[in-house]
């Protein structure tokens, strides 16, 4: 059951990770980017992406696995681990009874002795089921341990409102997480930072919980090679602009884009920043933006109440109050469980002609440009 | 109740379990002793001889280890009434014998993870007891520098993994250690501890079948104290049977309340670990004081049977008795009855004298850099 790697594993509490050049590691925020080297050319689906990212630190470090429902023999439900149980063995991809709350604190009591589990949510709103695990546990034994124990795992699955999955199957549990002391939340958005990303989130010797999409797994583009990692910590921006800064991540972004297409025919010019890390916030990239732009639109999946945005709102009214000219703008998705119906669904989440009818109430009108 | 047909059953045991003890006239400290222990009950399983060979020098290393955890929490008791300590406090008397068996048959390189009544882990994981103190003190000399508490205790270096403040949330953790022993090929167990309200806890069940499943070399180690809290056993759990609530997983119940009888069993499950997998057991046992210092633990339960306990089955009486009966002078237990006392209140006046930890703390080991 053992794939032969493990044999190399260090015995003893202390595991050794496999040497690597390490200077190529990208992980303090101020002092990183995408470290880019030969990119593939071809394109690729971001679930494809995410399996690269997994199989490339497996190869590279016997104590990285990967554990949850379907991931092994079945392939994962988005295909995030297609076949690697074959190339890895049983142990390293383990097919998990369904009980994420044994499982997710199975996963991080591996983590505490040297392990890098990734446990996969097959929803993320499943992994309610392992809160206080996450919580208590995961994020909180590196302070009450006294800086003893490190949790290097990676919690990761698809959330976000899918084509009529029905309430339950919904969830953005973006922002239930974010109060929890101790974890970093990255929430990728396309095939590059996807790859780079997960990367970084394995080496990362803090937990982190990664935010994929339901929706986002077959959008193509090109990934970085093995050695592009992105940094954790650093926001994204996707379209630099003066007019008013649109802050957002995950699918909404290409919800955003979607809108801008349209707003720049009607003679505005938006800066778009994909947020990447909801927790922490970057707020050199944030406050940069606002200071040049003056304005900010929050465009989110996660619900109104408690949100992402809320938390970003309050943040960049306590700490760039003077720099605005415009309370801080939040579209978000209602506060109500995710209807079935198709129309009732779209009436939930933020479409792009909203996106278009907020930067136009927060820019003014432009009927004069263009002309 | 059941408790109280077991106590019946121990008062016609105590006599002969005594009687059998082969008595040494020549005090020879590593002389073998046999001695009789209450036979195991058992689940899918045969039972281990209940025929434990142990000596004097061991049995001195017991007394000593279990009287200090006695004094510990009998001074972490009078400092929380002092109001040195705060908050929740759960303490570990009357259970010594549990710990200490554990102890004695597995090594530092085997990992063990419990709940929150985790203090003589700490002791028996390579702590001091002035770093317990000061933890529980709050101090910044304390096992996590003070901010972890009575609840929260670990010891990396030694493969202790806490200290676990949410009833039966240790137990996934304990199947992930284990997980992480077979991963890295060591030859390893994880004792992972529960109390009989924890036993009750669906997490339990999930870190079971898991275990089972992949054969994990993990010990349920269920520190069955007869009360969840306020609530006796009978009235949260439709079997008491804890040691056979495993299923397919083998079990063995103990006596928990002889060091001797534990130290035996959890050899026996340590090697049938490494070799099939998971096995359960269930130490039946009893805390003298409350579920906490909150909990007075006289409500729900009566004093004749906490009195009957410490009269009958006291685990630090019964090693007493057995070296009197072995050619050890009273005067030479006292002698460390002395020196333990002193140790404890040293280290007590010594977290006193310690400082809380500095502000800048309140940050410190909230990410990895």
């Amino acid at each position: 059951m053992l794939a032969s790697r493990n044999a190399r594993v260090a015995v003893g509490h202390r595991v050794a990770t496999a040497p690597v050049n390490r200077a190529l590691l990208a992980a303090r925020p101020g002092r990183c980017g995408l470290i880019a080297t030969k990119a593939q050319k071809k394109e690729i689906m971001m679930w494809e992406a995410l399996r690269e990212a997994i199989d490339e630190e497996m190869e590279r470090d016997p104590t990285v696995c990967v554990m949850g429902e379907d991931v092994g023999h079945y392939g994962g439900s988005y295909k995030c681990t297609l076949g690697l149980y074959k190339k890895y063995g049983d142990m390293r991809v383990l097919d998990t009874p369904i009980c994420e709350n044994g499982f997710t604190g199975m996963g991080v009591g591996a983590a505490m002795t040297g392990l890098r589990p990734i446990v996969e949510g097959m929803n993320m709103g499943f992994l309610l089921l392992a809160f206080n695990q996450i919580s208590n546990n995961c994020g909180m034994l590196h302070y009450t341990s006294g800086g003893q124990f490190k949790v290097p795992m990676v919690i990761r699955g698809p959330g976000g409102v899918g084509r009529q999955l029905g309430a339950e199957h919904s969830q953005r549990l973006e922002s239930y997480f974010q109060s929890i002391p101790g974890v970093q939340l990255v929430a990728c958005s396309t095939v590059r930072n996807a790859k780079a990303l997960l990367k970084a989130a394995i080496r990362s010797d803090n937990p982190v919980i990664f935010f994929e999409h339901v929706l986002l797994y077959n959008v193509k583009g090109e990934a970085g090679g093995a050695e592009e990692l992105a940094c954790l910590e650093r926001a994204e921006v996707v379209r630099e602009g003066t007019d008013v800064t649109i802050f957002t991540y995950s699918r909404m972004r290409y919800v955003v884009m979607q809108a801008v297409n349209d707003l720049v025919k009607k003679g505005y010019n938006p800066e778009v920043v994909d947020l990447i890390s909801l927790k922490p916030f970057d707020m050199e990239t944030i406050s940069k933006s606002i200071r040049k732009t003056r304005k900010a639109i929050i465009v989110e999946e996660c619900m109104k109440t408690g949100g992402i945005g809320a938390s970003l709102s309050a943040v960049i009214n306590e700490s760039l109050f003077n720099e605005l000219d415009h309370e801080v703008v939040r579209l978000s998705s209602q506060d109500v469980p995710t209807a079935y119906a198709y129309e009732l669904e779209a009436a939930t989440i933020v479409q792009a002609s909203q996106v278009v009818e907020a930067v136009e109430r927060v820019c003014g009108s432009r009927a004069m440009a263009l002309a | 109740m059941a408790l109280q047909a077991t106590i019946q059953g121990l008062k016609a045991q105590a006599g002969s379990q005594l009687g059998l003890s082969v008595a040494r006239l020549f005090a020879s400290a590593a002389a073998p002793i046999k001695v009789e222990v209450m036979p195991y009950k058992v689940h899918r399983i045969d039972a281990p001889s209940n025929i434990v060979e142990t000596n004097v020098t061991e049995l001195m290393d017991f007394y000593k280890l279990m009287y200090k955890m006695r004094r510990m929490e009998i001074a972490a008791d009078m400092m929380y009434k002092a109001k040195f300590i705060r908050g929740f406090c759960h303490l570990y008397d009357g259970q010594e014998a549990v710990l200490t068996g554990i102890e004695a048959a597995i090594t530092l390189q085997d990992s063990i993870i419990t709940s929150y009544r985790d203090h003589c882990q700490h002791v028996t994981r390579g702590g001091s007891v002035v770093g317990l103190m000061a933890e529980l003190m709050g101090k910044k000399d304390g096992a996590t520098r003070g901010l972890g508490g009575s609840m929260h205790i670990y010891n990396r270096k030694n493969n202790f993994y806490g200290g676990n403040g949410i009833v039966g949330a240790q137990i996934p953790l304990g199947a992930g250690i284990a997980l992480a022993h077979k991963y890295k090929g060591e030859k390893n167990v994880c004792i992972t501890m529960y109390g009989d309200g924890a036993a009750n806890q669906g997490q339990k069940y999930e870190a079971l079948n898991m275990a089972g499943l992949w054969n994990l070399p993990v010990i349920f180690v269920c520190e069955n104290n007869h009360y969840g809290m306020g609530t006796a056993e009978w009235r949260a759990a439709k079997s008491p049977n804890f040691y056979t609530r495993g299923d397919y997983i083998p079990g063995i119940k103990v006596d928990g309340m002889d060091v001797l009888a534990v130290k035996n069993a959890v050899a026996f499950a340590k090697a049938y670990a490494l070799a099939n997998g998971p096995i359960v057991m269930e130490m039946d046992t009893y805390r003298y004081h409350g579920h906490s210092m909150s909990d007075p633990g006289s409500t729900y339960r009566t004093r004749d049977e906490i009195n009957a306990m410490r009269t009958e089955r006291d685990p630090i009486e019964r090693v007493k008795k057995l070296l009197l009966a072995n050619g050890v002078e009273a005067a030479e237990l006292k002698k460390i009855d002395r020196e333990v006392k002193k140790e404890v209140d040293e280290a007590v006046e010594a977290a006193k004298a310690s400082t809380a930890p500095p502000e800048h703390w309140l940050w410190k080991n909230m990410y990895v850099k």
